[in-house]
């Protein structure tokens, strides 16, 4: 089955093609009428409104028809040039032409009515499915910490007696970490509907680059078990973004592969400046992504299949938004040598001063 | 030796409650409040040491609450809001709030807060001579010392380090630092405080990739140590 989206296709552009079609073919069909009869050139012309039924919608069709009908009355059906009709035989071929091609025009209206309706059936089910496998994924990336410091309170209220000075300390060192994680998971939720809700305004300010990479690696506290290299580009201007925005949405790609990746392999952050695009690039050396999951990686709740626990799928998606906020974007692709590389390019309002005054 | 005394401002029965039992364990005498109105009764009546005013209360802004309090009140004032809220605390900043806390924040840091601001509530600071870490300021010399060896500062750099050490552990705002140093007109012009802040930083900090003294407040401004 032919499955043109008729959407795409102005209604402007589909009149012309059906009109500009039939004319051709019929034209087609006058210069092969020494080969065949009249009546053979009715079939032809049917079968180019068939075709044009469909790819267009319902009233660019009906032109065809009727053109079609009196294109073929008026240069096929003796005597030629007229509408006139002679013979009754020739006569009820036109009427039957006519309401064929009627009913054809309509069947695959109706034809094609009901495929968008079972299409749009079937995209409901699937944004269904895909919210409750959302909710049920962020019901656990809620419910494990605040289960975690439920039960860790109270087997510090109720066994206070028998728990060793560690055994307490451990419990309230994970009370401290699931704290954290939940307010990472309200973070990120409270980030992807500020960018859902199309409330999200950057507030544009000069920056240093190298700075604010710099400030982004202090932040990350879990980085200790993860080499994280960063070499300063003097050569970098001031340039104009919202450095909240872009700190957070280089701290997520971060996050993500300390998260990742295995425990001491490094991750290597660079930024340049190239045409008026500030770039970064943050590249790490864990197993890179399946192709076919990278045009997903950026998919909101998207989680790599049999990824380990933790985690709402929510980090890339938020840093995408966030870098095309700035009316940027973001990239991702393996190393050859293993690895993913994420690359952030973003247009920006550059000055130099930094670097008149340093000389 | 009388406790200091803290004045809580914040509708939030739980935050008062651990803000009481913090403060008290450490020493300090506690009132608290859970709106903006009883809390500037208490204040009048029995002004504290220095009172933490949360920015989103239920009856009147925390802003109000801030403005009204700065018309009679000269100590200090600590603000608390929630994360992601830079325009509220320049805001704040700027109507007098000697400084700010984002929920959720670690109580060391609180602390670490607190004993700062009262300490710039009991000396005012009008020395020659300041010493910061590694640094020495002697403002009548005009000189700035780091390990005991006189760096070479251009004016605008002395003016705007000695700013930052008149203000040490306050957050300074970008608009703050433009207008003391440039003049009113160049509030906007941010490059010039990040030109200098650079500058300033690759002399007076050991490694100025991880600057020690003058720290980056996102969004906000600086504060120096």
């Amino acid at each position: 089955m032919l499955n043109l989206n008729t959407r795409r296709v102005p209604l402007k552009t589909q009149y012309l093609i059906s009109i500009g079609l039939v004319i051709i073919v019929a034209s087609a069909c006058q210069y092969m009428s020494n080969y065949f009869g009249y009546r053979v050139v009715a079939l032809v012309l049917l079968m180019t409104t068939s075709i044009i039924a469909m790819l267009f919608d319902f009233m660019p069709v009906m032109v065809a028809s009727i053109l079609s009908a009196i294109i073929w009355n008026f240069l096929f059906i003796p005597p030629l040039y007229t509408f006139h009709i002679n013979n009754t035989e020739d006569f009820l071929m036109f009427l039957l032409y006519f309401v064929i091609a009627l009913v054809n025009a309509v069947l695959t209206f109706k034809i094609k009515k009901a495929e968008s309706k079972f299409r749009d059936k079937e995209e409901k089910e699937n944004s269904i499915k895909l919210y409750n496998t959302l909710l049920s994924s962020l019901s656990h990336e809620l419910r494990t910490p605040i289960s975690t410091i439920i039960g860790a309170v109270d087997t510090l209220k109720e066994n206070k007696e028998k728990l060793s000075i560690g055994n307490q300390y451990i419990l309230l060192d994970e009370i401290d970490k699931a704290s954290f994680r939940l307010n990472r998971q309200v973070e990120n939720l409270l980030n992807i509907s500020r960018l859902e809700g199309g409330v999200l305004k950057p507030n544009f300010d000069w920056c240093d680059i190298n700075e604010l990479i710099n400030s982004v690696i202090q932040m990350q506290s879990q980085a200790e078990d993860h080499r994280v290299e960063f070499k300063e580009n003097d050569s970098m201007p001031l340039v104009k973004v919202d450095a909240g925005l872009l700190g957070q949405a280089i701290h997520n790609i971060l996050h993500n592969a300390i998260q990742y990746t295995p425990p001491d392999t490094l991750i290597k952050i660079d930024t340049n400046f190239q045409g008026n695009n500030c770039i970064i690039t943050i590249e790490d050396q864990g197993e890179g992504f399946p192709e076919e999951e990278i045009p997903l990686a950026f998919d909101k709740f998207y989680r790599l299949p049999n990824s380990k626990p933790g985690g709402s799928g929510l980090g890339l998606s938020i840093a995408k938004g966030f870098v095309e906020a700035h009316g940027g974007k973001i990239t991702l692709s393996n190393i050859p040598n293993g690895g993913a590389k994420f690359l952030i390019e973003i247009p920006v309002e550059t000055t130099f001063i930094n670097k008149l005054k340093n000389e | 030796m009388n406790k200091p005394e803290i004045l809580i401002i914040d509708d939030e029965p739980q935050i008062r409650k651990l803000l009481e039992i913090t403060l008290e364990s450490n020493d300090y005498k506690v009132w608290q409040s859970a709106s903006g109105k009883e809390g500037i009764i208490l204040a009048a009546h029995h002004p504290p040491e220095l009172i933490l005013l949360d920015i989103g209360l239920p009856d009147k802004s925390g802003h109000e609450i801030l403005k009204e309090l700065r018309t009679w009140y000269n100590k200090s004032i600590i603000m608390l809001s929630v994360q992601n809220s830079e325009m509220d605390i320049v805001t704040a900043l700027d109507n007098g709030a000697t400084d700010y806390l984002t929920k959720p924040f670690r109580t060391a840091e609180l602390l670490a807060r607190i004993r700062s601001a009262i300490r710039r509530n009991q000396l005012p600071n009008n020395n020659n001579i300041i010493e910061c870490g590694d640094l020495s300021f002697d403002f009548l010399a005009r000189a700035v010392k780091k390990k005991n060896e006189i760096l070479k500062l251009t004016s605008t750099e002395f003016q705007l380090l000695s700013l930052f050490a008149k203000n040490e552990g306050r957050v300074l705002t970008h608009q703050f630092l433009l207008k003391e140093i440039w003049g009113i007109g160049y509030q906007s012009e941010t490059q010039y405080l990040r030109v200098f802040v650079g500058t300033l930083r690759k002399k007076i900090e050991d490694n100025p990739n991880k600057p020690d003294h003058i720290i980056t407040e996102s969004g906000v401004g600086y504060r120096f140590h």
